[in-house]
């Protein structure tokens, strides 16, 4: 569904992602990990369209990405939850909910997405006429969730769901994460809770350094002794 | 006693009349800045532009007030795009002072642009209204004074509808919050920016016109002043926060009819720019601004 073939982006003189290849297939679950810095958000941000390869190449269902526009890149079927949620905090939750429906016309349709999100994240109805900006840190990650899936992405990119929440919380988020997937919806995930995002995932690429040093199946990875090393506290 | 009441009374009809001038100019302002953080000094002389697009419309074109306060607001809705796409985007990325410099520039271009095109000479307002004075307990409105509260009431009323419940006004709002996350969202952000500056020099049109109509006559540095007061206005209401635009403008211009008519009318200009260095000393970020905390 989505690859990457050989990607390099530059932060000014800094060399952020360094040839990096791989693949997320229709319906599954995808997660990247790896420690900070190593390029796991720049590699979302550059699907997303926000940052731009100088070369190699990126597709989606056999579309050149590269050519598109940020803003075209959601209409493509794909749609980010971005690192610190970054919703709209000077608008209410409706509102927010409205703008990642924002490309879509049918009315009746959107009501109904909108439904929907609301069954995923029933705190969400329960505060939607709040100002989003006073929402706890979990309720605005469920937003910016709910938000993304306002345009019904294909492929949901997913950036760091679980920093800054409570123990519970991630693993109620996470738990929707397999919820979303189960409903059709492709999920490439980046996470620094490796722990989490190994037992949710159906692969696993580790990036280091702007490089991908290990992938395969993420049961494997979780019980290989790098991984569990490096990521997963011994 | 009743004297010093009706002067009283006078002096808010007047103060409103003109703050209402200063709200419509201010809000072109709080929007740009609101939207992508630049102080658009080149928008008094849009406002200028206006007056002028006004004018010609009125005495070249015979066009009654309305047609005439619609092709200016039209006109300079086109000027303000063209300034962004030519003048601001090309330096989105580039450092706060460089933008600001330009627009500095672009105000400047428009100012003795505007003396070789139009030439220094003081044009005057052909008269549109009548001269109806009505008298409500002693206070005296001018027709223009009812024409002009009406005109900028509608205008900031069909503005906030905008902003609040309409598609592009929910983009305006979500793109001035956060760029990368509207892109996210699928918003085309250069647009919205380019409906801003539309929008924003509309209003600083509409205000031109009723200036002109006010004050009868409009000339080439006409823009300077009142673009300052505005940006005074602005400051004071909370720069980027547009009711805060709206009852800066009306306080300004209360202060200062206030202020002429304790006879200090010489003192008004001084008194508009004391409270811009009191806002900046006591509450930088404006009467309606708050220090926004982010949850984590």
């Amino acid at each position: 569904m989505l690859v990457l073939e050989d990607v390099n982006v530059y932060y000014g003189a800094i060399h952020a992602l360094k040839g990096i290849s791989f693949e997320v297939n229709q319906g599954e679950i995808v997660t990247l990990i790896g420690s900070n810095g190593a390029g796991k958000s720049t590699s979302l941000k550059t699907i997303s369209g926000l940052l731009r390869a100088k070369s190699g190449k990126i597709t989606f269902k056999g579309e050149n990405l590269a050519i598109v526009a940020p803003q075209s890149i959601v209409a493509k079927g794909i749609s980010q939850v971005p690192e610190g949620r970054r919703v709209f905090a000077n608008m209410t939750v409706i509102e927010n909910l409205e703008l990642g429906a924002y490309l879509r016309k049918d009315k009746t349709e959107i009501k109904k997405t909108m439904q929907h999100v609301y069954d995923l994240f029933p705190r969400l109805l329960e505060r939607n006429t709040q100002i989003s900006g006073t929402l706890s840190g979990g309720e605005q990650q469920m937003l910016a969730m709910g938000r993304a899936l306002m345009s019904q992405p294909q492929l949901l990119l997913l950036d760091e769901p679980s920093m800054g929440l409570a123990p519970i919380l991630v693993k109620q988020i996470f738990s929707i994460i397999k919820e979303i997937n189960a409903s059709g919806t492709t999920i490439l995930l980046v996470e620094q809770n490796a722990h989490m995002a190994l037992s949710i995932a159906n692969r696993a690429y580790v990036l280091e350094t702007g490089k991908i040093v290990l992938s395969g199946d993420s049961k494997e990875l979780a019980a290989s002794e790098e991984v569990r090393k490096a990521y997963l506290g011994g | 006693m009743a004297s010093i009441t009706t002067q009283i009374f006078q002096q808010l009809v007047n103060g409103l009349s003109l703050g209402s001038i200063y709200a419509l100019i201010a809000l072109g302002y709080t929007m740009v800045y609101g939207i992508i953080k630049l102080i658009n000094f080149a928008h008094g002389d849009i406002m200028m532009v206006g007056a002028y697009s006004g004018w010609f419309a009125i005495t070249a074109l015979h066009l009654p007030f309305l047609p005439a306060l619609l092709f200016s607001m039209v006109s300079c809705a086109l000027l303000g795009v063209i300034i962004e796409r030519i003048a601001y985007k090309p330096l989105r990325n580039a450092s706060r002072i460089a933008a600001l410099i330009t627009a500095i520039g672009v105000s400047l271009f428009l100012e003795y642009g505007g003396m070789l095109v139009l030439t220094a000479q003081v044009r005057t307002y052909p008269p549109v209204f009548p001269e109806t004075m009505y008298v409500v307990g002693g206070v005296y409105f001018k027709y223009g004074d009812i024409v002009m509260l009406v005109t900028s009431v509608v205008l900031m009323s069909l503005l906030h509808f905008t902003v609040q419940y309409t598609k592009v006004g929910k983009a305006m709002r979500a793109v001035s919050f956060d760029q990368e996350a509207a892109l996210l969202m699928g918003i085309n952000t250069n647009n919205i920016i380019s409906y801003t500056f539309a929008i924003g020099s509309a209003l600083a049109a509409a205000a031109g016109v009723l200036m002109g109509v006010y004050f009868n006559t409009i000339d080439p540095l006409m823009g300077i002043i009142p673009g300052l007061k505005a940006f005074v206005a602005a400051v004071l209401g909370g720069i980027g926060i547009i009711p805060g635009a709206m009852v800066g403008g009306l306080m300004l211009g209360l202060v200062e009819s206030i202020v002429s008519g304790l006879g200090a009318s010489t003192w008004r200009d001084a008194v508009a720019f004391l409270i811009l260095i009191l806002v900046l000393i006591i509450k930088p970020s404006g009467l309606f601004g708050k220090n926004v905390r982010e949850k984590v």
